[in-house]
């Protein structure tokens, strides 16, 4: 099901537009640089890169509140920067260092940030989602006007807790929004040779949820869906759900030959990048000058080398730590 | 030949596909990916994508399902990318393919394998890295297999097959990569007994799976200590070959049991229960014990070393235990 509300664009107000290129640059920069790092071992284990699908996090982030909630999976870099966390200690973290943002202990797949209500970070696929209803039954069971976002792939959708989570979510009429980053592929299988029923958002609506597709590589459309989205929920309208639809620009992770997809397909969705659509149409509506992008990759750059230096600098956590945590600590009576 | 264990487990899927019309594969990725760690490869070309068959991210619809068809008579090969995802398909596992056959009075038999990545090592953190055989050990109904030679990896699969009830096999993530010579003539190998893979008379040093190289590695050094350790590994978690651990600590006298798995409630603890259930006025030291901290497998890599069970430690272990006076 299309978004029914779609055409209805306001114009955009170049300041903003510039916001959300900066957005996207800064974690397409992230990604890029973490890729690099890998090469040069300084990350390890998994490693999820968001490159392509900028979009959908920088529109649907842009509309939360402080308090809001947010859960996430392993390919989560780029919502944990854009939710508030450093980028210093997002990388950090990868490096295995103390001063990441889980001490280390977490790496690229378990980003968690209390500060900013960012909740992982989570490598079973569709783990995520009943974490979400719950964070959202506790917000509706305390009265408060919170809204809980749960990103999740479209390889989640085979998963039974998906299931579960849709229907909990609307039976209480919990105030959730599912954004279902639909890239195509999860790992080297196609959503069509998963899914018998390929239309996501028509899944969401069979659990009488309202769900709207949208074009995830433009992020104009991304944060006018989101916004009314989140605006439903929040104003008591139970949980919604977006299917957003974008494209890995990468490999799944850094040990995939990519033997599924052709280079052709992959070539045809970079013409669609979120970042040059925004920026070739603000250039030309004439709302972006040459320096002004200068400006914003300058201020993308500076910030990521920055972090770069931050966990260069990192140290390791003690051995002696390693037993803690695994139970709360009590302070003595 | 040469081969790595990645190559051996293809090897003894690719046999059992062609002996047996009625094996096929299925699990995520397994086909048009090649297998999320490889084991696969190309063998979709070779037998199609009815037997080699991808499924959706749904472990507990395809281990089910997988459950269904050996009581339909198939007898089909699961792939669980890694043994934490196998949570998912708990229910089915413990629930139907281990209890089945006595909740029917004996009627309905559940001939599955089910294959899975066990283990950490590989910086891939707490949802990725830990090592749940000794768990699903606990649950009667099913069979633990856990190779840790290239032999094994590709002889275990076709016996479990032939077995009419449900058989696991864990894979430790380590391995995969492991090369050596394997006989061109190599097939199916026993599945029920443990093996010495170093002979000694000092002590026993009783292992499995991911931890044997390190095992092998700790009793070479400590022959140059001057202690003779014997290296078992165990090679089936369930049902426990029971005689060959006790001859050894019988012989020894003395026994440590090196697990990846956590200490508390585990495989090795079992095994230290049996030995001084059954060898106790032969031990001549308690039984010792090498397990990784009682933590989620942290990402950093030296947090990552210092959770799991050293060449160190081991050695450690077997010289307190040697030097007990008997
Ligand atoms: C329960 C579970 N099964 C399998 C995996 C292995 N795995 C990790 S990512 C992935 C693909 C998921 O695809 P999708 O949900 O579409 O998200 P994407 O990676 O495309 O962002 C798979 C199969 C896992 N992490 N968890």
């Amino acid at each position: 099901m299309t978004d029914p509300m779609s055409a209805t664009r306001s114009p955009l107000d170049p300041e903003h537009g510039r916001h959300l290129l900066l957005q996207m640059l800064r974690v397409r920069q992230l990604e890029e640089k973490c890729v690099e790092l890998y090469s040069a071992v300084k990350i390890r284990g998994f490693l999820h890169v968001y490159i392509g699908e900028e979009a959908v996090a920088a529109g649907v982030l842009e509309t939360l509140s402080p308090d809001d909630a947010v859960v996430a999976t392993y390919r989560e870099h780029g919502h944990a920067l854009l939710r508030g966390v450093a980028a210093g200690a997002i990388l950090a973290e990868m490096y295995g260092y103390a001063e990441g943002c889980c001490r280390g202990r977490g790496g690229s797949m378990h980003l968690f940030d209390a500060a900013t209500h960012f909740y992982g970070g989570n490598a079973i696929v569709a783990g995520g989602l009943p974490l979400a209803v719950g964070l959202a039954l506790a917000d509706k069971m305390a009265g408060r006007s919170n809204v809980t976002v749960c990103f999740f792939g479209e390889g989640a959708v085979a998963e039974g807790e998906f299931h579960e989570s849709l229907n909990l979510a609307a039976l209480w009429q919990l105030p959730v929004l599912f954004c279902c980053e639909n890239n195509l592929y999860a790992m080297g299988t196609a959503l069509g040779r998963s899914e018998s029923q390929t239309d996501i958002a028509l899944k969401a609506a069979g659990y009488e949820i309202s769900a709207w597709a949208v074009d995830g590589m433009d992020v104009l459309a991304v944060e006018e869906a989101a916004r009314r989205a989140v605006d439903a929920v929040r104003s008591g309208g139970g949980p919604h759900f977006l299917e957003l639809r974008t494209y890995r620009f990468r490999a799944h992770s850094m040990f995939d030959p990519e033997r599924y997809r052709e280079k052709a397909e992959v070539v045809r969705w970079q013409e669609r990048d979120p970042i040059t659509l925004l920026r070739s149409s603000m250039e030309a509506a004439g709302q972006l000058a040459e320096e002004d992008w200068a400006q914003l990759q300058a201020d993308a750059e500076a910030e990521i080398s920055a972090a770069v230096d931050f966990a260069e600098a990192g140290t390791l956590e003690p051995v002696e730590e390693l037993t803690r945590f695994v139970y709360s600590e009590r302070s003595a009576p | 030949m040469k081969s790595s264990y990645r190559e051996a487990l293809r090897a003894g899927i690719r046999d059992a596909m062609q002996r047996d019309p009625g094996v096929f594969l299925m699990g995520e990725d397994v086909g048009i990916y090649g297998g999320s760690f490889a084991v696969s490869l190309g063998l979709l070309e070779e037998f199609g994508p009815e037997r080699i068959r991808d499924t959706p991210l749904s472990e507990s619809g395809f281990v089910g399902a997988g459950i269904g068809a050996a009581l339909g008579g198939m007898r089909p090969i699961v792939e669980i990318m890694t043994v934490n995802f196998s949570l998912l398909a708990l229910d089915q596992i413990v629930n139907n393919a281990a209890s089945l056959l006595h909740m029917s009075g004996g009627q309905f038999h559940v001939p599955l394998v089910i294959r899975m990545t066990t283990g950490a090592g590989r910086q891939l953190g707490a949802q990725h890295s830990h090592s749940l055989e000794g768990w699903y050990a606990h649950i009667p109904g099913l069979r633990i297999l856990v190779p840790a030679t290239l032999e094994d990896a590709r002889g275990m699969l076709w016996t479990a097959l032939e077995d009419p009830d449900p058989v696991l096999i864990f894979e430790h993530g380590s391995l995969y990569n492991v090369a050596g010579e394997l006989d061109d003539n190599a097939g199916p190998v026993d599945i029920d007994t443990a093996a010495i893979r170093r002979p000694g008379s000092d002590i026993s040093l009783i292992t499995y799976g991911g931890t044997l190289p390190a095992v092998l590695d700790a009793a070479e050094q400590l022959a140059g200590e001057g202690i003779d350790a014997e290296v078992l590994d165990l090679r089936t978690l369930r049902p426990l070959d029971e005689a060959t651990i006790l001859a050894s600590v019988t012989r020894t006298h003395r026994a440590v049991v090196v697990d990846e798995g956590w200490r508390s409630g585990s495989i090795s603890a079992e095994i230290s229960a049996r030995i001084t259930e059954n060898a106790f006025y032969d031990l001549d030291a308690p039984v010792g014990r090498v397990c990784s901290a009682e933590v989620p497998i942290p990402y950093s890599k030296h947090m990552e070393l210092a959770a799991l069970p050293s060449v160190e430690q081991i050695m450690a272990a077997a010289r307190e235990a040697a030097g007990a006076r008997g």
